[in-house]
């Protein structure tokens, strides 16, 4: 994002697809993430759980709102990320993340926007609801 | 079931370190292409000293690096079969860079109730420092216990 007063309340700045989410991404995803929960990657273990079948972990579909989010908002800008999980993402799932400005407000000596976030599956079901707050302006102020 | 007495109880802490493999292969995984987290010369021009790691990666390294993952439902005598995952927040206070060397230090802050018994909510923060003592986060996650009932 740019200066502050490119944005205002009401606009979209997060739009992103995903491709379906597949066995294989549950596989590589309890991996790369260490949530080696088997409910995620053994449809016995689900089904004994009382599911039908494996469903994605509720925190690869937020990373993925994450990169939708980082895509337009510098990672040294975000300065907070909020989700419910909302229902259950099944495989198969096209992910659509969506980010909304709400609010621009001053804080902690800088301007900030906060910003209203979903991720729907390709029937419009809504699976995470959240938020984030993002610094505004140019300066760069968060290398160390 | 959970109840109140396993509020304020804490976790073994967790030291994990930013592994340049591993966040890799978290990248391809997810299809993440921002040269932000791929190249040390985009990192830099967008301000950082070092290569940061996607927002929700905190939440990977504590379970990567500790002993074992599933402690606190063991602990407080969850079946991982009935957990979900209800809230996760992510406050961040300065950047985390690849390097690193975070100290999670988890605690259960909540136990609620709902719908009559069948579910149980645990709120769990989590503070993340890192190897110099800054405190570059702060992590809460909202677990939700789905409760036998006898019908």
């Amino acid at each position: 994002m740019t200066a502050s007063g490119d944005i205002k309340a009401g606009d979209r700045i997060v739009h992103k697809v995903f491709p379906p989410i597949t066995r294989h991404t549950l596989a590589l995803y309890c991996g790369a993430s260490g949530d080696h929960n088997p409910i995620h990657v053994d449809i016995d273990f689900a089904k004994a759980a009382g599911f039908p079948d494996v469903f994605a972990h509720g925190m690869l579909v937020m990373a993925c709102l994450g990169q939708a989010l980082t895509d337009v908002v510098p990672p040294s800008k975000l300065r907070t990320f909020t989700t419910r999980f909302v229902s259950i993402t099944q495989l198969g799932a096209k992910l659509t993340c969506e980010g909304t400005v709400t609010e621009l407000f001053a804080e902690d000596g800088e301007d900030r926007a906060r910003l209203a976030l979903t991720t729907r599956d390709d029937r419009g079901e809504l699976k995470l609801d959240g938020s984030a707050v993002v610094a505004l302006g140019q300066q760069e102020d968060s290398s160390r | 079931m959970v109840d109140q007495s396993a509020v304020g109880r804490s976790f073994t802490p967790v030291t994990a370190r930013v592994e340049p493999g591993r966040l890799r292969y978290f990248l391809n995984t997810l299809g993440e292409q921002n040269p932000v987290y791929r190249n040390a010369d985009a990192a830099r021009a967008a301000g950082f000293a070092g290569t940061p790691v996607p927002p929700t990666y905190l939440f990977c390294l504590e379970m990567m690096d500790v002993d074992d993952p599933f402690e606190m439902f063991s602990t407080l005598g969850i079946d991982l079969a009935r957990v979900l995952h209800g809230e996760q927040s992510f406050v961040y206070h300065a950047p985390v860079l690849v390097g690193d060397t975070l100290t999670f230090r988890p605690r259960v802050t909540s136990v609620m109730d709902k719908k009559g018994g069948a579910m149980t909510l645990i709120g769990i923060r989590c503070e993340v420092t890192n190897q110099d003592g800054v405190h570059v986060a702060d992590t809460a996650r909202t677990i939700v216990v789905r409760n036998e009932v006898t019908s």
